[in-house]
């Protein structure tokens, strides 16, 4: 067992336009590990993800992924599609799947393999990646959709669909935004349960504002809390919930629901 | 574009699919026939021959602002370089044959050369011109595609820049010095491939044969779109267009993907240039102007962007009509063209690939209208019309 962490985040800062999103955050995500990042609006979540999966460079600090330090890659000198071949994917807060596609083409766009301009001209589809595209269809529940085009399912189906995206590119690190938003209470439960199997085989950072979501996934796992674009602190769900700090800036406003 | 729900029923497929090749049929073999057989005016087939190579400008500028989500408004540029390589050549062929009986361009004699510069002499060879119809739009579209694309320039920024970029071009065309007949262009062709262009008796059948390499050429690259958007290259691309960001997030080099559609693109328009000299018999800076590349475009967008046929329609519809209106209506066609492009944004936005599409409906209603009873039924064609 190696306690390295896989994702390391230290003393990073950004700075928008003289607006401090991030200050000197440090964050260490280990090995099958699901984690919840909690916080109130403009605590800096997405741009948090934005730093990790190249949209934004720090200002300072350093980002490495890896979990030997002899191997680790450099986050902040690498760009948006080199971080995700790595294996790192994100998942945004409003569904971002290709409306203008089938289900069945958003998986095929998404799932793992070569990524560039050749083999995209000449490379077919094995029957193992068939295979397997069925196999995610099922997980996310649209195999009878698989011909509709993505625009035209609901909210909570295209949720979905871009979960199972994110799983056809097998990421080592799966960077959720706020899955449950939109979702109704029976979709958000069966989300979390579907995150917590997938917890273990991948490292998971899950953005949240849902309590009761929250509550369901955390578990016995390690719960963030960003408060002004620096970690207010960390600890199991119960410990944070009753953390005086925590009840100040973010609890203790009583808005316990999605805003 | 419209979102539809399930794929359309093979019917609707194998009409399409009839209609086409009966079209390309008639383009191909038909036309030629009957031109040969003296039916159509050896200026009707080259005034369609311009039409074919003007339908290759509009499938170069739908793979790029249809298929890819990049509005070039500067197409016309790669067109004009095509013609003027191709045309270089065709200035060698007229030997001394031309004004001043000189073995070099007569705009040549005329600012004073006695010698060819250095850079005209492989154009004397037709493999040589060939080569370079693809490969200088091709590297100047990769240039200037790698600047703009790797700056992540997008939107109406891309488009402004293309544009920017065709103007400067035709700026430089203009000048004298550059030696490629500055404003004049190259005209008075006399010999492509030492079949005569302009014999009596022979000229006809060269123009026929340079329409039906028109026609054919057409087909090739229609049929090159189609396969490409079945491959997941196709995928990517449409992909691009509709979400950038989740391509990139997904580990596309999205710039790589631009880089290949737009010098593709360059290409496709370079050769539809290419063709378009010697059926028009001239090629001047003015076909590098702000306005052809604008006029290409609403020719996509008449036809119906985003689908491989629609460009084709577009192109040789307006320019049908613009032959006519020009010549019926000389001061109304650019108010007509503006206007055309106006009720097709706001009443079509599919184009006229989409008309058959949008009238299902209203024929269905018609037919069924003596039984009220199926009227009310919500239609499922009814629900797939784009909003």
């Amino acid at each position: 067992m190696s306690y390295h962490p896989l994702l390391t985040v230290e003393d990073v800062s950004k700075t928008y336009d003289g607006f401090k999103a991030i200050t000197n955050l440090n964050f260490y995500l280990f090995q099958g590990e699901l984690r919840t990042v909690i916080g109130p609006n403009g605590a800096g979540k997405s741009t948090f993800f934005d730093l990790i999966t190249g949209r934004a460079k720090p200002d300072k600090g350093k980002i490495e992924f890896g979990a030997d330090p002899a191997a680790s890659h450099d986050l902040t000198e690498l760009n948006e599609y080199e971080i995700n071949r790595l294996g790192i994917g994100r998942k945004f807060q409003t569904p971002s799947v290709y409306v203008e596609h089938t289900v069945w083409n958003n998986l095929v766009l998404s799932l793992k393999g070569p990524r560039g301009v050749f083999a995209s001209l000449f490379r077919k589809l094995s029957s193992t990646d068939r295979d397997r595209l069925d196999e995610l269809l099922k997980l996310i529940r649209l195999s009878d959709k698989r011909d509709w085009n993505a625009g035209l399912l609901a909210h909570g189906e295209k949720q979905w669909l871009e979960i199972g995206m994110l799983l056809a590119q097998e990421p080592k690190v799966l960077l959720v935004d706020e899955p449950a938003a939109g979702m109704t209470d029976e979709e958000t439960h069966r989300t979390g349960e579907l995150l917590i199997e997938l917890s273990g085989k991948h490292s998971i950072v899950v953005v949240e504002h849902d309590m009761a979501f929250v509550k369901q996934i955390a578990r016995d796992n390690q719960v963030t809390v960003l408060h002004q674009g620096t970690v207010l602190c960390e600890g199991k769900f119960d410990e944070v919930q009753s953390n005086q700090k925590v009840r100040e800036v973010y609890l203790g406003r009583g808005k316990h629901g999605t805003r | 574009m419209s979102t539809e729900s399930l794929p359309r029923p093979p019917s609707a497929r194998r009409l399409e699919l009839t209609v086409i090749s009966a079209a390309a049929l008639f383009l191909i073999v038909g036309f030629p026939l009957l031109h040969a057989f003296g039916f159509v005016s050896t200026f009707t087939i080259s005034l369609w021959g311009k039409y074919l190579c003007y339908a290759l400008l509009a499938m170069s500028v739908n793979l790029l602002w249809g298929y890819t989500g990049l509005l070039s408004l500067g197409q016309a540029l790669f067109f004009a370089l095509g013609g003027y390589m191709h045309g270089m050549y065709l200035m060698r062929m007229i030997g001394d044959l031309g004004q001043y009986h000189k073995p070099i361009p007569d705009f040549l004699v005329f600012l004073g050369w006695t010698k060819l510069p250095a850079f005209w002499e492989p154009f004397s060879n037709f493999p040589f011109a060939l080569t370079m119809v693809f490969l200088l739009p091709g590297l100047i579209a990769y240039v200037f595609g790698y600047l703009a694309f790797r700056s992540r320039i997008r939107g109406v920024y891309f488009s402004i820049l293309t544009q920017a970029l065709t103007y400067a071009a035709s700026i430089l065309f203009f000048r004298n010095n550059l030696l490629l007949g500055g404003n004049n262009g190259f005209t008075d062709f006399k010999f492509i491939l030492g079949h005569s262009l302009v014999d009596r008796e022979t000229g006809p059948a060269t123009l026929r044969g340079l329409y039906i390499a028109t026609a054919l050429t057409l087909l090739a690259v229609y049929l090159l779109c189609r396969w490409l958007n079945g491959t997941k290259f196709g995928l990517v691309q449409q992909a691009i267009r509709d979400g950038e960001n989740r391509v990139l997030f997904s580990g596309y080099a999205t710039t790589h993907y631009k880089l290949f559609v737009f010098v593709l693109a360059a290409m496709i328009a370079a050769l539809g240039g290419a063709l378009f000299v010697p059926q028009a018999g001239i090629i001047n800076p003015e076909e590098m102007k702000a306005q052809n590349s604008l006029e290409a475009v609403v020719w996509v967008a008449v036809g119906g962007r985003g689908t491989l046929i629609g460009p084709i329609l577009g192109a040789i519809s307006i320019n049908l009509l613009k032959s006519w209106a020009s010549r019926a209506f000389p001061d109304l066609w650019l108010i007509m063209l503006g206007g055309l492009f106006i009720l097709v944004v706001l009443f079509l936005p599919g184009g006229l690939v989409s008309l058959p599409k949008r009238l299902a409906p209203l024929w269905k209603k018609l037919r069924a209208a003596p039984t009220p009873s199926s009227d009310s039924q919500p239609s499922t064609l009814n629900s797939q019309l784009p909003r």
